[in-house]
This record gives C-alpha cells, structure tokens and sequence, in this order.
C-alpha cells in the first residue's frame, strides 16, 4: 500500500512537533524515518497510526483518505519501542491477541500465531511469558503481534534502541528480512543514522518537525541538499571548514590556506562552509596539494586508522593511507576528490 | 563475627518476644474454647487441653445462639460486599486513570480530600440516607454504603498507572475497546494489586461493627461480630463458650490470612496505609 502525507502538521499547544510535512511512501518499501531526538518522528508514526489526530493535512492511505478514521479501522501493525507486550499472556497468546479482539476462532488464530512466530523465529518460545525473554525475542515477538492480521502498513517506533550493540546489527538485518518476505510497507523510526542507511530502501531525515531530505540513502550520503543534512550522516562525520569566497577560491577563515573551486554558484565574498568526507581526502608526503596540514593525532577504528589534522586552527579527521607511517606533528598534504566535497552557505546552512 | 551473632542474637530474641505477645492471645482463645470447665477452672492454669478434640463448647455455643445464621448472614454480606466493591474500583480506577474528561483531576483531588474524612463522622448521614432509602435492618444496608471505597480506588488508580501507555494504545490499534482493553490487559495486569484490594475488603467487611449495631436491630439478619458481642452480654456468662464464639468468627479470616498473607502484606506496605 502507498502511502501520502500532504502538508501534515501537529502543534501540542503552541509547540509545533510536525510542520506541513508532506511524502509518498511507495507500496512495499522499507523507509527509514531519521532525525535527532524530538524532531517529531514518533508523533508522525502516531498520526499515521490514529493514535494522534493531526493538527491539519491529510493522510492517504492509497487513495482513501484515512486523516480522521479511527486506528482499528486504518489496518496498520505497530510495534513500539518498549514494544508494549502483556506481561500476563504467554508468547503465543500475546501474538494472536490482535485475532482475538477480531474474534476468529480460537483454532484458527492459534495456528495463524504459529505461523507468525516461525516467520520471527521464536517458535520454541510460545509458552513463555514476556518477561522471560532476551529484548530480541521480545522484539521479534512485538513484530510478529503487529504482522499476524496481516496490515497494510507496519511502523515500527525505535524497535533496536533497546538492544545491546551486538543484537542491533542482527536484528537490524532480521527486520529487513521479515519485511522482504512479507512484502508490506513500512516505516521505521531510528535515530541512528547507520540502522538507517544499512537496511532501509529510503531515509526521511526530519529536524525539528521538518522535513530536511528524503531519498535513497547513497543520494542522501553524496548529495546532501544541506549542512544538517551532510553532518547527520556517515561516520566518521564530515568535516567542516569554515571560510569565504575570494576570488574563485575558499579560503579558511584565518586566511592561512586557500583551493580553488569551481562552482559557479559561489558568490564573491559569501561565508561558507566546506563540508569534506574523511574519505575524499587523499594524504601524501609530497607533491601538488590543494592544503597544507600537521597531524595532531592518531587513532585507529577496525582495520582503518584515521587522523585529526590542523589546517591553519581548524580541524579534520582524515583516513591515513596504509603507504606511510606518519608521525604526530609531521607536515602532510592533502589532496581532496569531487566526490564528498560540498559547500554550505553559514548562515542557511543551505548546499551552494 | 562475634558482634554480628550476638547482634543476631538480640534480632531474634525481640522478633520471638514479638511473635509470641502477638500470637498468645490467640492461642489462650483456641486452647480455652477446647478446655473442659475443670481444665478451664483450675489454678494454678491448665496451658494445653487435655484433649484437642473436645467441640462441647462449640455446640453448646451454637445452641444458645444461632451462630450458623450469624456466620452466613457474614458471608453473605462479606461476599457481596467484596464483589461489588470490587467492580466498582475497578470502573473508577479505569476512569480516573485512563479516561480523559474535563475536570478530572479536580474530582479526583476532591475524592482524595474526603478520604480525610474518618467514617466515624460520616456515620450520622449516612445512617439518615438509609433510612430515607428504606432499606434500614436489611442485608443490603450491609452493603450499599461500603460500594465505593476512594482509598481502594486510589491504590488501584496507582497501579493502573503503572502500566505504560502503549499497551493501551498498541491493543486500540488492533481494535480492542476501551471495555475490552480494561478487563482482558489491565485487570489480569493488576491482580496482585486487586487480591489485596479485595482482602483488605473482605477483613473490613468481615469485622464491621460499629455500623452494623447501628443499622441491624433483629437477630436474623446479626453478623458474626454483632452476634458475638449480643451473645457476651445477653446469653452466655460462661467464658469457655465466648472463647468457642469468638474462635468460629475469627477462623475464617486466619484461613484466608494463612493463604493469602503474601497479598495483605505486600498490599499494607505498598499503600502505607491501613485499609
Ligand atoms: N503529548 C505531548 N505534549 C506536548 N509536547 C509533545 C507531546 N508529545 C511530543 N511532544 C513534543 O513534540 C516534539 C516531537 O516529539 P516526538 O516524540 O515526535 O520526538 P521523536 O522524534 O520521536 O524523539 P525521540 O527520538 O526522542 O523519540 C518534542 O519536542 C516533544 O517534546
Ligand atoms: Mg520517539
């Protein structure tokens, strides 16, 4: 099922949560809703869900217009963060509750439970109670409750947050497995930009109730519309350096270094800010090179080892190549790609 | 170590000290109800009855007074009396946990001032509205008055409380009503809390006096305690049969006692209150 949004909006008294926020979001996708904490990503899963009723706009689901119909009505599955089962039912039972408030007979809805909780994997749990189970299998149990009355749209609110480092990654590749072979659209709120990037089909990155970008999250990654956009996601972060157009050039705020650039869109004498992935720094011991850096500081992550370097008084962290052993303190030059190499405007933030 | 036993010592002397004042009264009730009159008479005293299965008190209590009428006029109204109020708190605490209406908490701050209230002081109105309702020297006069308790109703408001947002929002999702939500989720959710409810209920119910002596004036509608007290200053001058009275009418609590202590007690300490 596809859904729309159209210029949705949620005030809580004077404060604005969601702001004439308007998407499509296309039938048995997985999309990521991203955003810093009280950007209004759980209030736009609840007004989805019918648990909040929007301030004003509309919501499509496919061409009806659900805007005031009541949550039973809307056939949406949720799953929430502290995934809200009864603590008083057993695996099964909590996984066919959604059946039997549609009173199906006891038969039927126990053998569609069954099914469900083979699809999650927690079939050999189904006589446990909630409180007996790891946070995955709760989750996974919260998962297949949502899925057994086979909705049409599944929101699922922070489901990872609760999870150790190590469950997150599994479960992460889980949920996007169930979606795969179920086939239903979903939306799922995160504020981890790497859950997001690594399993959903599109990111909706919001900011204090608006939206800031919405495609696929390669586009999002090298093609940010704007600095909270670019600084949101990859990790390490970008960089960002701070200076003016001269001329044709950058040149850093304290003038110590200058590149040339070509975009004809820079205007003489605008403050910006060069957003620079670590990745689209080349670093070497000679040759021609566009600035001049000391290294400050070095650490390793996994197999790759990285390096805070002075540009003039800025700072960037920067991938060493594996060629060189570098010393803290040694002069380097650094070279920078096209690709991940962007210009903000300071004051907007806006991509030039 | 030493420190810590004779610490340890001093604990358990005072615990046993405390358990054996508190339990001796009792104990002097049972072993005195079973005791011949010779047995019961002697000095210096008898502490144990030569025989543990000697009910002569016991029937001859319940042929002076018709105890067994006082025993299920007891249950009867106990019984009622817990079943309504129950289902009553149970509405209340829903509403003023879950229910959105204007004024809410202005009602419910209202409610809990009046539990300020002592019955005692509320005794004369009461006893003025029952009569109005005609239902003075009934079993129903027993009960009625008792429906609504604020003080349960705000134990268990607290636990419903406790129970987080979205379990209720996650069940209106797939379709459950209010109605539905309330007594398939948060009834069994909240048991523990509702058996003490419930108990503290049936304790106070089960020992209502001053009311009951006000309201009930013919002997076939006397509860146990109201019964027992008519039996010491009408009937029986021979203590051994009070002792036997008293024994039947506090059985029943001691057995419920006995298998639901865990729920008194966890219920006592988690209101802070006495109910
Ligand atoms: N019931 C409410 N009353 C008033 N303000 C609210 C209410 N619910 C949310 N808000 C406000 O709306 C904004 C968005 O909240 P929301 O819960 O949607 O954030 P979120 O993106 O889900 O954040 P998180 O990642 O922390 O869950 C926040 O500023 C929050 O304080
Ligand atoms: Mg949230």
């Amino acid at each position: 099922m596809q859904v729309r949004i159209e210029h949705l909006t949620k005030k809580f008294g004077d404060a604005v949560a969601v702001s004439d926020f308007s998407m499509n979001f296309d039938d048995g996708k997985l999309v990521a809703l991203l955003g810093p904490s009280g950007c209004g990503k759980s209030t736009t899963l609840n007004m989805l869900s019918g648990i909040l009723p929007v301030t004003s706009g509309k919501i499509y689901f496919d061409d009806d217009d659900v805007t005031n119909t009541p949550p039973q009505d809307r056939g949406v599955g949720i799953c929430f963060q502290n995934y809200a089962l009864y603590p008083h039912m057993s695996v099964l039972e909590n996984i066919a509750f959604p059946l039997e408030i549609k009173k199906v007979p006891k038969e039927e809805r126990l053998a569609k439970a069954r099914e469900m909780a083979k699809l999650v994997h927690v079939d050999m749990l189904l006589d446990r109670k909630p409180k007996e189970l790891s946070g995955g299998q709760q989750q996974r149990v919260a998962i297949a409750r949502a899925l057994i009355k086979t909705p049409r749209l599944l929101l699922l609110d922070e489901p990872l947050s609760n999870l150790d480092a190590r469950l997150r990654l599994e479960m992460r590749e889980e949920i996007r497995r169930i979606q795969q072979e179920t086939g239903v659209t979903t939306i799922f709120v995160t504020h981890d930009q790497e859950e997001a990037m690594s399993i959903c089909d599109k990111i909706v990155l919001m900011k204090d109730g608006y939206l800031q970008q919405e495609d696929k999250p390669q586009t999002l990654y090298d093609d940010p519309h704007n600095l909270f956009v670019a600084n949101f996601l990859g990790n390490p972060p970008i960089n960002n350096l701070y200076g003016t157009i001269q001329n044709g050039r950058f040149v850093l705020e304290d003038g110590s270094a200058s590149i040339k650039i070509d975009n004809p869109n820079a205007k003489e004498g605008e403050k910006v800010v060069m957003g620079i992935r670590a990745e689209s720094v080349t670093i070497s011991k000679s040759g021609d090179h566009d600035f001049e850096a000391v290294i400050k500081q070095r650490y390793t992550m996994g197999k790759e080892e990285l390096a805070f370097l002075n540009i003039g008084n800025q700072v960037i962290r920067v991938y060493l190549s594996s060629d060189y052993t570098y010393d803290v303190g040694e002069k380097v030059f650094l070279n920078l790609r096209q690709k991940g190499v962007f210009l903000f405007d300071q004051e907007t933030g806006e991509r030039i | 170590m030493k420190g810590d036993n004779i610490k340890k010592f001093f604990i358990y002397f005072f615990l046993a000290l405390g358990a054996i004042v508190m339990v001796f009264p009792f104990y002097w009730m049972i072993s005195g109800a079973l005791k011949t009159a010779a047995e019961y008479n002697s000095y210096p005293p008898v502490w144990v009855p030569s025989n543990w299965l000697n009910f002569d008190n016991f029937v001859r209590a319940f042929q002076k007074a018709p105890f067994q009428t006082y025993f299920l006029n007891s249950l009867l109204v106990t019984l009622c009396s817990v079943t309504l109020t129950g289902i009553v708190t149970i509405l209340g605490a829903f509403a003023f946990s879950r229910l959105r209406f204007p004024g809410r908490e202005l009602i419910f701050s209202f409610l809990l001032a009046f539990m300020m209230v002592p019955f005692e002081m509320m005794v004369i109105t009461n006893y003025q509205t029952v009569t109005k309702m005609g239902i003075i020297n009934t079993i129903p006069v027993l009960i009625v008055p008792f429906t609504t308790s604020i003080f349960y109703t705000y134990i268990l408001k607290n636990f419903f409380d406790t129970i987080p947002d979205s379990l209720y929002y996650s069940a209106r999702i797939d379709g459950a009503s209010n109605w539905k939500y309330l007594w398939r989720i948060m009834v069994p959710i909240a048991k523990p809390s509702l058996v003490t409810i419930m108990l503290l209920n049936a304790i106070s119910s089960w020992n209502s006096f001053l009311w009951t002596s006000m309201v009930i004036n013919s002997d076939k509608y006397r509860t146990i305690p109201l019964g027992l007290f008519a039996f010491m200053t009408e009937g029986g001058s021979d203590p051994k049969l009070q002792l036997a009275a008293s024994t039947v009418s506090v059985l029943p609590m001691i057995i419920l006692f006995l298998f639901a202590r865990k729920y008194i007690v966890n219920g006592v300490a988690r209101g802070g209150l006495k109910g």
